[in-house]
């Protein structure tokens, strides 16, 4: 019996932890609808942060999606297959529909999960949402005491309200998990961001490492770990796994430019995700929009979400392998990373055809890497913070 | 985590927490099971089993029920449904029914 009882699978890589079903069948190349969508709302927020991975050009507030359109939507999704919907952003909160949003998510099936900075909620609309049928929070925290945590997300205070407002989510009885965006500035904070996680109450804690796109990449010199300490985040984040086994799961992302392999990047291009912009644009990636030259159909479009996912040019324009060029075209890991991240290709190389330049195989991988190197020894400390105004530049005495 | 870490044994009274719903996916034709960025894929007994689970069936009582309607050897199946329902909790997908005290 014990071979029919079986185990429920868990994979061990966040990345693909969404891909269980697809993973079992092997039907990659018939890219079956995604499990989980995300649901970038609104790009309005009230935090600032430098990496923030939203594109650098903004969806403003007029040309959001209206609560009757983000309703279709959602039924359209629950419809074709999908299970799982992420409310994220921008800061989800900031809109007023948020709650009928989750409501009319949970009405027709699907699990809803909010990822949020916190900073706007209120105890009230908190227990709102849980009402309305939200299964899961997820908190940004960018960094573990007031003083940087606030001055990395340009706001006065927030670090005080998300502990707020992490306590309310646990005394709702919803699961929380801390999403905690690891650069030079903050690593030394990693151990008391992880005790922070437990004395929180939180089931996950991602520690994701910041990847280089848009407002990131603005930032690279003040945010690049050095090598020394990207080992030290790797040796604490092995060592608090352990000895927190079944108390605290942790999801750990790297940054790749220290890597020798490229990541599977959104488990390849049009593989098993999809997230759909305030716009209504339905994108490979929420940085998809950096690649010029690529078409996005929008959820106004007379197609329907399933044809555009199957269909459309931008989704198969690098799906699978056929698109490759040497080195990645002839590589035996070409069908394990799908030659890594068409965005990080095409902001590095104006190509995104190209080796993501994170693989060592990448003519570019050295200089890179290199460059990197030199960033994180001597490069400012001082952000460019994220706005709809492309950015301001962080005072010399800070914020 | 979502209650305190739990040891499943024969009287434990398990039930799915909140947060992990376990659901019949009309698209794939399988059972899911949702959780916090997870979609779990049980399979045929574990479904069975965790249908079972309603926070009042204590572990021995499922087992009875699985052994009678599978005609197999009771032992076996509590140990094997054990397991599997440990495996499950450590993860944080199950949770156990608060003992009723007066």
């Amino acid at each position: 019996m014990s071979d029919v009882l079986g185990n429920p699978t868990i994979p061990p890589d966040a990345s693909d932890s969404l891909a269980v079903l697809e993973k079992q069948r092997s039907t990659a190349e018939t890219f079956g609808i995604p499990l989980a969508v995300l649901l970038e709302i609104t790009h309005r927020c009230p935090l600032q942060c430098p990496y923030c991975s939203n594109p650098v050009e903004l969806d403003r507030s007029s040309k959001e999606l209206t609560t009757e359109e983000w309703k279709k939507v959602l039924s359209e999704l629950a419809e074709i297959g999908v299970l799982q919907v992420h409310f994220s952003g921008g800061e989800p909160t900031a809109r007023k529909d948020l709650v009928e949003l989750v409501k009319h998510a949970s009405d027709v099936g699907l699990y809803t999960n909010l990822i949020t900075s916190a900073v706007l909620l209120t105890r009230e609309r908190l227990s709102g949402l849980a009402d309305a049928g939200l299964c899961h929070v997820q908190i940004s925290f960018q960094g573990v005491e007031e003083g940087l945590a606030d001055r990395v997300a340009g706001y006065k205070n927030g670090h005080r309200k998300k502990l707020e407002v992490a306590k309310w989510t646990r005394e709702l009885d919803l699961p929380l998990t801390v999403n905690a965006v690891m650069h030079r500035q903050n690593l030394h904070q990693l151990p008391d961001i992880i005790q922070m996680s437990v004395d929180l109450d939180a089931d996950r804690l991602e520690v994701a490492n910041v990847q280089y796109y848009g407002w990131a990449l603005k930032n690279r010199a003040a945010l690049m770990p050095t090598v020394a300490q990207l080992d030290e985040c790797t040796r604490i984040v092995e060592e608090a796994r352990e000895r927190l086994k079944g108390t605290l799961a942790i999801d750990y992302v790297v940054p790749d430019y220290y890597a020798l392999r490229p990541k599977k990047c959104m488990g390849g291009w049009g593989r098993q995700f999809f997230n759909i912009s305030p716009a209504g644009k339905v994108l490979p990636c929420h940085a998809a929009e950096s690649i010029t030259g690529l078409d996005f159909e929008s959820v106004r479009s007379n197609h329907s979400i399933a044809w555009i996912w199957q269909n459309s040019d931008a989704f198969n324009r690098y799906r699978g392998t056929g698109w490759m060029k040497e080195p990645c075209k002839s590589c035996e890991f070409r069908e394990i990373d799908f030659g890594g991240c068409r965005c990080q290709a095409f902001a590095l190389t104006g190509d995104a055809a190209n080796t993501d330049p994170a693989c060592a195989l990448s003519p570019l991988h050295e200089t890179i890497f290199k460059q990197a190197e030199r960033e994180a020894e001597g490069g400012t400390n001082r952000f460019l913070y994220r706005n709809f105004a492309g950015g301001t530049l962080e005072s010399e005495n800070g914020a | 985590m979502a209650g305190p870490r739990i040891s499943v044994s024969e009287t434990s009274r398990p039930v799915l927490p909140r947060h992990a719903k376990l659901k019949y996916d009309e698209t794939r034709k399988v059972w899911v099971i949702l959780a916090p960025e997870r979609v779990l894929a049980p399979d045929e007994i574990a479904v069975e089993v965790l249908q079972l689970c309603n926070g009042e069936r204590s572990v021995g009582d499922i087992s009875d029920q699985l052994a009678a309607k599978y005609a197999a050897p009771r032992d076996a199946i509590l140990t094997d449904v054990i397991v599997m329902l440990q495996d499950l909790a450590d993860k944080g997908f199950l949770t156990e029914a608060r003992e009723k005290t007066s």
